[in-house]
């Protein structure tokens, strides 16, 4: 290596010209509806405790792309906003599960920005991608593995350490034709419902996992022929599925039988679906993303169908996000680096245009499937509500500027944190502002 | 044969015994090159014949630092905005939007810079931390070179600006003086300071005259007798004519007033106004630019850009561009004084006063250890026009061959290889064949991983590299016996040879438990199903039994006779699907007409008449015979009687 030897001290150096503070170090910056964005480069949090171990965390860690992002849930009955939350890793030589603070920034500073003194609180090394992250309690969170493994991690708050407090290895693996010994498949989603959490995964298998008990309580083998992309409950004890030939999965685990109990499925095509969100409050409506980038909401009441396609991303939706407290929003994220606001409330007087024009995307289509007769006017959520008229749904494309791939995006009161394979998380907190 | 424009560097390979004469390299996947050697990292060496381990040497290494990762991710996004603004835009709005993309290069340099700055104050006394701290010069390097190219090549300032620009430039980069400032301030007696002399002059070589002429009279007022010198002196400052940025005024102008301020400084000093005092003597010889005053305060100047600079604020301060490297070239001359020769980086800012831009690419190139910066730099320069002509005997054009130069480094990186692809995708020459290259050898991991490689091939119809990948990930599936998912990859790649052997795989399967696996995915095979004539059989058959299984018998029946008549079904498959048939025909009522009937006799003789006669048959192949021919007299039988039935139902009919 070359030295060219110019010996400054940098940090003063960076101080005292005012002029440079348009840094990447911290990038906030307004989109143009005047939200506050906040970006910050995974690198730049100083540990909260310099300690020989935070350093050496903050020293390896930060650097990686971010796979999956999720807030802490909050104490029931709580009035705080959400703060803290938990980001996992993929594609590295070395992956992380960590968690971080975003503090309270409430205070204007002279350029206009937040100062937020958002901060790493903890990492762990995971081994392998994480490929999804669920929280089981306000202490535990459970990580898939593309190796197959499944962990519980308990984050002690006192300390702000994470370790891992219970783990299935091999919860998810292939078993090949000539040989006797299995390989592992990865897990591709993880959903809880505390104590139980279910895990799908490439080879096909759901798994219902208890926690602490050592064993599996319910293997369904060969559940799905095709990859399974994403689960999530319907009704305890009812999952859905998604795999990667177009299918909508349900399964109810009171039944020995190990079929689903229903399969919908996007006739034709079959693109594959990646993920499955349901809505907090009416359990039938479901929403789902697919390779197309396509938005689907689906009534598993009735029909075998989707009861709309959205054409919305241009590459795969990764996540989907109903508004946990505020179902008429949605959010989703993308391949092509979008991550997008869906408003489906109709109270607002000033959406009168079908096709809203005010978000900075006009690509906007909505395909109705209209056959869907007999239906309650007075039950019908905003999301299944088939007359042109009341159909309208404003988009907002929440990222300034796209590049990568956005990961991941969770949503927790007027918070939204999303992460990407550039490195970089956002946050916001004015998300209804 | 070549010449080389430096020494190449050696690499030293540790463990490799030449006594056994089998040092070997070759390509590794990547841009790694692998040697044999014997060297064990971990363990004592033990004495084993060969050379048991490989030793890897990467071409880029910084590519594997984890702090300049964050350079390559925000710059990447730079890097793609700059490419979206071209065209559009032109004169000064375009020059405008070139300088800021050009400054946010700057500003991440600079980021990157203070977190490694904090990394090396942190890990002080380890070899770690002085490898972030030699990193850490190297990238205030770059900066000082990219600032310098900005202000002559993308911002070509003019005579008068120009120097203004200088000056921010060494202010930025020669910054003791504000430490100093602070320090000597925060004292109780500031006039009275070891350092006040030096920071004024310091001051005043940088040409921050407002701040020196507080400073004086600072002096002035606990120094009462040279107070009337430093009134003087400060008066010489305040009236320097210098160009203000909203000045009006023309340069002729500038120049004439410049020249009276300057004939004035030489007459206070010829007069001997400063004679008692030496400090502000020489500050008023600084003043008049003299070369060996300013050479006096070499330690203050650090460096002989500084001295450049100041030198031309106070002799020359409407300098033409052209004329720069006159100065640059004497000036180096002057500070170095022979002592010492100059260093890669004089080189570098030499050959930019000297307006040599590849001089400076080509010199920047040799010296540092990595292509972000060239590569960026060009780009940037090439989007200025500033590098139509230049083309190179290998490769496309220079931007073309630093760009993937870097994008290379980023695909040979486990986790940097999605940044390397947007760098393929601006350069129209070579780009798309190396990112095909590239593309098909990332490991895929998991299908995630493989996805968005796919979406990437997809989205630049590199049909080639989809079936590649695909084909790549349906044979993992069988390999993992999923072969739903072999059939879906199978599907996605259009690739029919695959489709036909995971179908019979299928067929095999059923042949062998006597019931479908995967039943979501034949279901719905939809339009798909034409991929192969293999898959096409094995999508009809599964719909024979569902038809059979829902008791549409009469369809079921037509189908299954279909599929043998038009010749999809396999022959291997004929006496699977005739047995099928069997109770179709043992139904009460007819199911297959006259004719059919007929049909489904001649592709029994078929089959049993083209079957081959081997030799000395073994126990086990006559008792497979023998079930054999079982199956076919009970066939034979069955069909007969159904003809009967049929012919009697036909002929009662048609006589009704």
């Amino acid at each position: 290596m070359y030295c060219l030897g110019v010996p400054i001290p940098i940090l003063q150096m960076v101080l005292q010209h005012k002029d440079w503070h348009a840094f990447a170090l911290v990038q906030s910056r307004l989109d143009e509806e005047g939200r506050r964005i906040f970006a910050f480069g995974a690198g730049l949090f100083v540990p909260a405790l310099p300690t020989e171990e935070n350093w050496l965390s903050a020293a390896t860690v930060p650097h990686k792309k971010i796979s999956k992002t999720r807030w802490r849930p909050l104490p029931p009955g709580s009035l705080q906003t959400a703060e803290t939350f938990a980001t996992g890793s993929w594609d590295n030589e070395e992956n992380y599960v960590s968690m971080w603070s975003i503090g309270d920034f409430g205070n204007l500073d002279s350029d206009g920005g937040f100062e937020g003194d958002h901060q790493l609180l903890c990492s762990i090394k995971h081994h392998g991608d994480v490929m999804d992250l669920q929280f089981l309690d306000q202490e535990r969170i459970v990580a898939a593995s593309s190796t197959g493994c499944v962990t519980i991690f308990l984050h002690h708050p006192n300390n702000q350490t994470l370790s891992a407090s219970q783990q299935w290895t091999a919860a998810h693996y292939h078993t090949g034709p000539g040989s006797p010994s299995c390989s592992n498949a990865p897990c591709t989603g993880v959903v809880c419902n505390n104590p139980e959490i279910v895990t799908v995964g490439e080879d096909g298998r759901i798994n219902l996992f208890r926690a602490d008990h050592k064993e599996a309580v319910r293997t369904i083998d060969n559940a799905d022929s095709s990859t399974l992309h994403a689960v999530t409950f319907l009704r305890t004890p009812e999952i859905l599925t998604v795999n990667s030939i177009g299918q909508l999965k349900i399964w109810d685990f009171r039944q020995q039988r190990n079929e689903p109990t229903q399969i919908l499925s996007l006739t034709g095509d079959r693109v594959p679906l990646h993920c499955v969100d349901r809505h907090p409050n009416q359990q039938h409506v479901v929403a789902t993303g697919g390779q197309d980038g396509m938005l689907s909401i689906w009534d598993v009441r009735q029909g075998t169908m989707p009861v709309s396609l959205l054409k919305a991303h241009e590459a795969e939706m990764w996540e989907v996000h109903f508004h946990p407290s505020n179902p008429d929003h949605l959010f989703t994220c993308s391949e092509d680096g979008s991550l997008w606001h869906w408003d489906a409330s109709t109270d607002g007087p000033e959406k009168s245009s079908l096709f809203h024009q005010g978000g900075r995307n006009s690509t906007f289509l909505s395909h109705t499937i209209s056959n869907q007769a007999n239906v309650h006017q007075s039950l019908i959520s905003s999301w299944l509500s088939t007359d042109p008229a009341k159909d309208r749904i404003e988009i907002t494309s929440l990222l300034p500027n796209r590049t990568l791939s956005v990961n991941s995006l969770d949503v927790l009161g007027p918070c939204l944190v999303c992460g990407t394979d550039a490195e970089a998380i956002y946050v916001t907190r004015q998300l209804f502002s | 044969m070549e010449e080389f424009d430096g020494e190449p560097t050696v690499t030293w390979i540790p463990g490799v015994n030449s006594q056994k004469k089998q040092m070997c390299f070759d390509w590794g996947p990547g841009e790694m090159l692998v040697c044999e050697t014997s060297f064990n990292k971990k363990e004592k060496s033990e004495m084993v014949a060969g050379c048991p381990f490989i030793h890897i040497i990467r071409k880029d290494i910084d590519v594997y630092s984890k702090i300049l990762r964050k350079l390559f991710n925000e710059s990447h996004g730079i890097f793609v905005g700059l490419q979206r603004i071209e065209e559009e835009l032109t004169g000064k709005s375009r020059k405008a939007q070139l300088v800021r993309v050009s400054k946010n290069y700057r500003s991440v340099i600079r980021a990157c810079m203070e977190e490694m700055h904090q990394f090396a104050v942190a890990d002080k006394d380890s070899a770690i931390g002085r490898q972030f701290s030699s990193q850490v010069s190297i990238l205030s390097a770059m900066e000082l070179i990219w600032n310098l190219c900005e202000i002559l090549f993308i911002e070509v300032a003019p005579a008068g600006p120009l120097l203004l620009y200088l000056l921010d430039w060494v202010r930025l980069h020669v910054c003791e003086v504000d430490s100093l400032s602070a320090d000597v301030l925060g004292s109780e007696n500031p006039s009275k300071h070891e350092s006040f002399w030096n920071l004024v002059t310091t001051l005043v070589l940088q040409g921050r005259l407002d701040e020196a002429r507080q400073m004086l009279s600072k002096e002035a007022d606990s120094n009462p007798t040279s107070a009337g010198m430093c009134r003087v002196l400060g008066d010489l400052m305040r009236t320097m004519p210098i160009l203000s940025p909203g000045n009006t005024q023309t340069l002729t102008e500038l120049e004439l007033r410049w020249q009276h301020w300057h004939e004035e400084c030489e007459r206070h000093l010829q007069d001997g106004t400063f004679a008692s005092n030496p400090h502000l003597e020489s500050l008023c010889k600084v003043l008049l630019g003299d070369d060996a005053a300013l050479l006096e305060h070499k330690e203050l100047l650090s460096n002989w850009y500084h001295f450049l600079v100041t030198r031309l604020l106070y002799s020359q301060p409407t300098v033409k561009p052209m004329d720069l490297h006159l100065y640059a070239q004497s000036s180096l001359d002057l500070f170095l004084g022979g002592e010492s020769s100059p260093e890669p980086l004089d080189n570098i800012l030499m050959a930019a006063f000297e307006f040599d831009i590849h001089q400076v690419i080509k010199e920047c190139s040799i010296a540092l250890s990595n292509w972000w910066f060239v590569a960026h730099l060009t780009d940037l320069l090439d989007h200025c026009k500033l590098l139509q002509s230049h083309n190179l005997y290998f490769g496309s054009n220079m931007r073309e061959f630093l760009l993937l130069e870097y994008a290379s480094g980023l695909f040979a990186h486990h986790s940097l290889w999605q940044l390397g692809v947007d760098y393929c995708d601006h350069c129209p020459e070579l780009g798309r064949v190396s990112l095909e290259l590239h593309i098909e050898r990332i490991p895929l991991t998991t299908e995630q991983k493989a996805l968005k490689v796919l979406r990437v091939c997809e989205q630049r119809q590199m049909t080639e590299q989809v079936r590649s990948i695909c084909k790549v990930l349906a044979m993992k599936a069988v390999r993992n016996n999923r072969l739903g998912s072999a059939l879906s990859w199978s599907i996605r790649a259009k690739d029919a040879a695959f489709a036909t052997l995971v179908s019979d795989r299928f067929l095999r399967d059923y042949c062998e438990r006597g019931c479908f696996s995967d039943l979501d995915l034949i279901d719905n095979l939809g339009p798909a199903m034409m991929l192969s004539d293999r898959l096409t059989f094995l999508g009809k058959y599964r719909e024979f039994h569902r038809l059979y299984g829902e008791k549409c018998f009469v369809d079921a029946a037509s189908l299954l006779l279909s599929l043998m008549t038009s010749q999809i079904a396999p022959r291997s498959f004929w006496m699977t699907l005739l047995t099928d048939a069997l109770p179709l025909l043992e139904q009460k009522q007819v199911i297959f007409s006259a004719e059919q009937t007929y049909e489904l006799l001649r592709c029994l003789e078929d089959l049993t008449s083209g079957r081959p006669l081997c030799g000395e048959p073994d126990a086990q192949q006559l008792q497979d015979d023998d079930i054999e021919t079982t199956k076919v007299e009970i066939l034979r039988l069955a069909l007969a009687r159904n003809l009967a039935r049929s012919v009697i139902k036909e002929g009662s009919l048609e006589g009704s």
